[in-house]
């Protein structure tokens, strides 16, 4: 449409000059191109070097033509003193070749640096304000840092001097701009910012357009000495708002008032909060409203150009109104706009649309009015026809996912992948992966989500969405018993993806026993299925498999002799690939001398993974840059519910703890292994005290861990929920901030307990006065006896960045009690005065003793604390899914006894135990009654003292 | 409009794309528009603008370009002052 070349006004010698130059570049060949280009540098070099000066006409002709030549892609590496020489001409068109050929081709050369700033000085001086703009316009468009020193104190004072010419005031605001964002600490702040800030009201829009930005940076920097610039926009923005199409002349782009300068006041008012003043705030209010209302208008024109700067207006209006997040009505305006928007023709506008209700569903006040939208996001999703409005679709749904639709989201999501284009089919992965593991609500939906995404979308699983799966399901006891057997039917499919064989192979090597009873599940079963895959699996995928294989070993001593056989054949002793070899011999051994108690301690169920932010979550971010995803997390995880705040071991390194056969020596009173946990218990709670002694075993098998998730993952900072976890377990995280992790590692003997803990600095810098103090807190029953003794020594008041630092507490139960203990932790850190109060999760049950008893025994014993006091029932709902398995670790790991066959009625649990304190022994019998249809549980607990069946019922209460 | 680290703003005319670099939280419209309004700038100024014209007159281009956007800024929107002021640079050559 603007084809048709007509020699015009603007084509003056120059041109003429160049086109022979120019003529054989299109089409031609690249040669020729070149041959021409250096006939015509060595020309102008020997121009320029030649014994007759040149006059300023054919100087600027020569300048031009490199430029030219440099634009056409080829190197330039001279005439830089000639440009300079142009500077000082009097001649306008001299003096514009030159500063562009120094704009283009800034040189780092000091001496030539002392003399362009040398004519940059004269122009500013010279009071001509077409030299003046060119000065200014070089300044800015360089930005260096030599430039900043030299007229960082010149530029302001032509920026608000009165007699300045507007065009000059413009340039002179953009240039300070420019040299403010380079180097900020060479701009000094004075006496100009004020009357900067009144440029907003100056009659030239184009001087209010161009010192809105200038003060919207500096604002951002300042926030404080720019303040009154708000009022300022305020007004100004209304009084564009409200004017005639007609009443601003040259600034009405098709028919919008100054669409540019609404748009920079609207950002200006980003900088800073809702305008405190109620009349401001109400005008701004006003201003937005009818943004708004324009919106609803029938359109002015039919021209793309109108309703383009309309809704830019529109859409800044909508940030500020997004960035405000104080008006429900507006935002809840703003949101159906866009919502109207989603279906309009124009691709850009729904695209847009769909990007800014990302931001809205973020806000408490609009997120459910985004919701509404649902059927349409989706509807996109499946019919949109460009792939980066699909994107921003799939983003949405995203982001308004909660609990609420997070199921419908998250299959539609499944479906779409089915169809979707490669490019984006990863970022829907981890979407879907990230949603299903945060919204889950039982888990086993989680377990199967993730399963269906590697079968549909297996290739685009990434190597974090399945370490995720398996962390999740180690972290969470309840879903164990589930995943098992949902991989082990998945793995049942002729063709499975080679993620599912991991994710299987895994999750059967540590929980395989949990569906062992089934007959069609056998151990042998379950070693063929996964066995079947072996050969068509990868290599890190066959050394995972080796491993699983060991373990079963472990689980199921009736396939040893099989798994044996298949680490004897040549095909793994003789493999070419040596991480196979030296499992398979290392295994193989293994299996050969370890005593089965040896076995079990070092193939031991892994221990709960550390919680940390979910590794999908950390991928998700880089993959989309910090800005997009960040805010929009950090804002939604607030209101979050912590999914897996589950319990988590010490921050696990060989370096800090002591070996566990210290720890057991340590303490002292302890003999040394409580009869070993039987293998195919199932309850890694039972033998916390171990779980680290498979890593400590690890040197082994070097390197057998690699396969493992625990090593891929880098630490990530999360807040652990704390409290109830910790009172079946006894290791784990008990606290994470940004700069401090408190890790757990505790044991306990009768009355006895001994709690290491440990500190890490997450931080690069030192933390200083270092002082931690455990305190007993006084239960309100009684403020005058001691319940519990803590004994420690003050750790090394000085923690260095990164390291971590161990604390030994000594606790000793004196009597029943209930309160647990609070950690103080104070110091420094920056300058500043750092306090931290964490609850200990030193809770009576700790001090529990298992007691072995008879059907009769405890039914004789049960009659006897017959006394209404004595005993004390709660009856609840199940906050977890009910699966015996679980429900038996958590007796144990409670502390008492798990007798079996004890009951009359199979399905329930009883307990015995004795809870000791350094002034009595409570004996103390429960019995737990599941009732599976109304998801209910009765808990019934008989002890000699109301106080501690009381207590210990509180406690247990909440593991179910 | 792609993507990068900083996001591409773009319009097609023909043969020729204008490229606008911005920041990702920039405004879309807006600054497609300003390319709008500037190439309305360069057709106005060059009597209906052609490829060639930009070419051979590309240091005039650049005196737009700097009317118009300094400092990876908007500095002027008017088309009127804008040519008000290239005519009267044009006339001191």
């Amino acid at each position: 449409m603007l084809a048709g070349s007509r020699p015009g006004v603007g084509k003056a010698a120059t041109s003429r000059r160049l086109a022979p130059l120019c003529s054989p570049s299109p089409g031609k060949s690249k040669e020729a191109e070149i041959k021409r280009i250096n006939k015509e540098l060595a020309n102008i070099r020997s121009k320029f070097k030649g014994d007759k000066a040149l006059d300023g006409y054919s100087k600027k002709k020569y300048v031009c033509k490199l430029l030219f030549i440099f634009l056409l892609g080829h190197d330039i590496d001279f005439g830089h003193m000639e440009a300079v020489n142009l500077l000082s001409s009097n001649r306008y068109t001299e003096k514009q070749i030159g500063y562009l050929f120094i704009s283009v081709l800034v040189n780092s050369n000091s001496e030539l640096i002392r003399l362009i700033n040398n004519a940059i000085k004269n122009d500013l001086a010279s009071r001509n304000p077409t030299f003046m703009g060119l000065a200014l316009h070089c300044i800015a468009n360089v930005g260096s840092r030599e430039m900043a020193e030299a007229f960082a104190g010149e530029v302001p004072k032509i920026l608000v001097a009165g007699d300045t010419m507007d065009s000059v005031k413009q340039s002179a605001a953009l240039c300070l701009l420019r040299l403010y964002r380079t180097s900020p600490d060479l701009v000094p702040m004075g006496d100009w910012t004020s009357r900067v800030v009144h440029l907003l009201n100056d009659q030239h829009l184009g001087v209010v357009t161009a010192a809105t930005s200038l003060i919207t940076t500096l604002a951002q920097k300042n926030p404080e000495e720019f303040k009154t610039s708000v009022s300022l926009a305020v007004s100004r923005l209304s009084r564009i708002v409200t004017s005639a199409s007609t009443d601003l002349q040259d600034y009405t782009y098709y028919f919008v008032p100054a669409p540019w300068l609404s748009v920079k006041l609207l950002r200006l008012l980003q900088c800073y909060p809702p305008p405190e003043d109620p009349a401001v705030r109400g005008r701004l209010t006003e201003c937005l409203e009818t943004i708004l209302n324009k919106a609803q208008e029938p359109p002015k024109s039919k021209k793309v150009q109108h309703s383009n700067a309309k809704n830019a207006v529109l859409f800044e209006a909508i940030s500020l109104i997004i960035h405000h997040d104080s008006e429900p009505n507006l935002l809840v305006r703003a949101c159906n706009q866009l919502g109207q928007f989603l279906q309009h023709r124009e691709t850009n506008l729904r695209y847009l649309a769909l990007e800014s209700m990302c931001t809205l569903a973020s806000s408490e006040f609009s997120h459910e009015a985004v919701k509404t939208h649902i059927d349409t996001v989706i509807n996109a999703l499946k019919t949109e026809r460009d792939v980066s409005v699909r994107q921003r679709a799939v983003d949405l749904l995203y982001a308004m996912c909660d609990r609420s639709n997070a199921q419908q989201i998250v299959a539609e999501m499944l479906s779409y992948l089915e169809t979707a284009d490669y490019s984006i089919r990863e970022e829907i992965v981890l979407k879907v992966a990230i949603l299903a593991e945060k919204y889950a609500v039982d888990y086993a939906w989680y377990v199967d989500t993730i399963l269906n995404l590697i079968r549909i979308a297996g290739d685009y699983v990434s190597e974090e969405v399945w370490y995720r799966v398996i962390q999740i399901v180690i972290n969470r006891d309840d879903v164990q018993g589930y995943a098992a057997k949902t991989v082990f039917e998945a793995l049942q499919a002729p063709a499975c993806h080679e993620n599912l064989v991991k994710v299987g192979g895994y999750i059967l090597g540590e929980f395989g026993n949990l569906i062992a009873g089934d007959p069609r599940s056998s151990p042998l079963v379950q070693f063929n299925l996964l066995h079947s895959k072996f050969h068509l699996c990868s290599v890190p995928t066959r050394a995972l498999l080796l491993s699983t294989y060991i373990k079963f070993v472990n689980l199921f001593p009736e396939v040893k002799p099989t798994i044996q056989d298949v680490l004897r054949g040549d095909s793994q002793l003789r493999n070419a690939d040596v991480e196979l070899q030296q499992r398979a011999v290392e295994y193989l051994r293994l299996s050969t001398v370890a005593s089965t108690d040896i076995l079990a301690t070092v193939l031991e169920e892994m221990p709960p993974f550390p919680e940390r932010e979910s590794s999908i979550l950390a991928k998700l971010k880089k993959k989309k840059g910090p800005s997009t995803v960040t805010d929009l997390e950090d804002t939604k995880r607030e209101r979050s519910v912590d999914v897996n705040g589950g319990p988590e071991p010490a921050p696990a390194s060989a370096s800090s703890t002591p070996s566990p056969s210290a720890d057991l020596l340590g303490l002292g009173a302890a003999p040394a292994a409580p009869t070993g946990p039987p293998p195919s218990s199932g309850g890694g709670l039972l033998v916390d005290v171990f779980s680290d002694s498979a890593s400590a075993a690890a040197p082994l098998a070097p390197g057998s861990e690699d396969n493992f998730p625990q090593r891929a993952f880098p630490k990530h900072p999360r807040i652990s929920a704390g409290g109830s976890e910790f009172v079946c377990k006894n290791n784990g995280v008990l606290f994470e901030n940004q700069l401090l992790q408190i890790g757990l590692k505790s044991e306990f003997r009768q009355n006895l307990g001994r709690m290491f803990i440990f500190y890490g600095n997450k931080t690069s810098t030192q933390f200083l006065n270092f002082t931690p103090t455990p305190v007993p807190r006084c239960g309100l029953d009684s403020l005058t006896r001691t319940h519990l003794n803590l004994q420690t020594k003050p750790v090394d008041p000085t923690v260095d960045g990164g390291a971590q630092v161990q604390q030994v507490v000594n606790i000793e139960c004196v009597s029943d009690f209930t309160e647990a203990p609070v950690l103080n932790i104070q110091f420094r850190y920056g300058g500043t005065f750092q306090n931290v109060s964490v609850q200990l999760p030193i809770t009576l049950n700790k001090f529990f003793q298992p007691t072995e008893m008879s059907s009769q025994d405890f039914f004789q014993r049960w009659k006897q604390l017959s006394n209404p006091q004595q005993e004390v029932q709660n009856i609840f709902k199940a906050k977890h899914p009910m699966d015996t398995e679980i429900t038996k670790a958590k007796i144990i790991g409670f502390g008492s006894a798990l007798l079996e066959e004890v009951d009359p009625n199979p399905a329930n649990f009883v307990g015995a135990g004795i809870i000791h304190t350094k002034t009595s022994q409570t004996g103390c019998l429960l019995r737990l009654e599941p009732n599976l249809q109304a998801q209910m549980y009765r808990l019934t607990l008989r002890t000699s003292k109301e106080t501690v069946s009381q207590r210990l019922c509180e406690l247990l209460s909440q593991q179910f | 409009m792609p993507f990068r680290n900083f996001k591409i703003i773009y319009r097609r005319y023909a043969g020729l794309y204008f490229c606008i670099c911005v920041d990702v939280n920039d405004n879309n419209l807006a600054y497609l528009e300003a390319i709008h309004n500037f190439v309305e700038v360069l057709n106005e100024y060059f009597h209906n603008v052609c490829e060639l014209d930009l070419v051979f007159n590309f240091y005039k281009v650049y005196t737009v370009v700097d009317e118009m956007f300094l400092a990876g800024e908007i500095r002027e929107t008017s088309q009127t002052k804008v040519l008000k002021q290239l005519l009267m640079l044009q006339s001191l050559e």
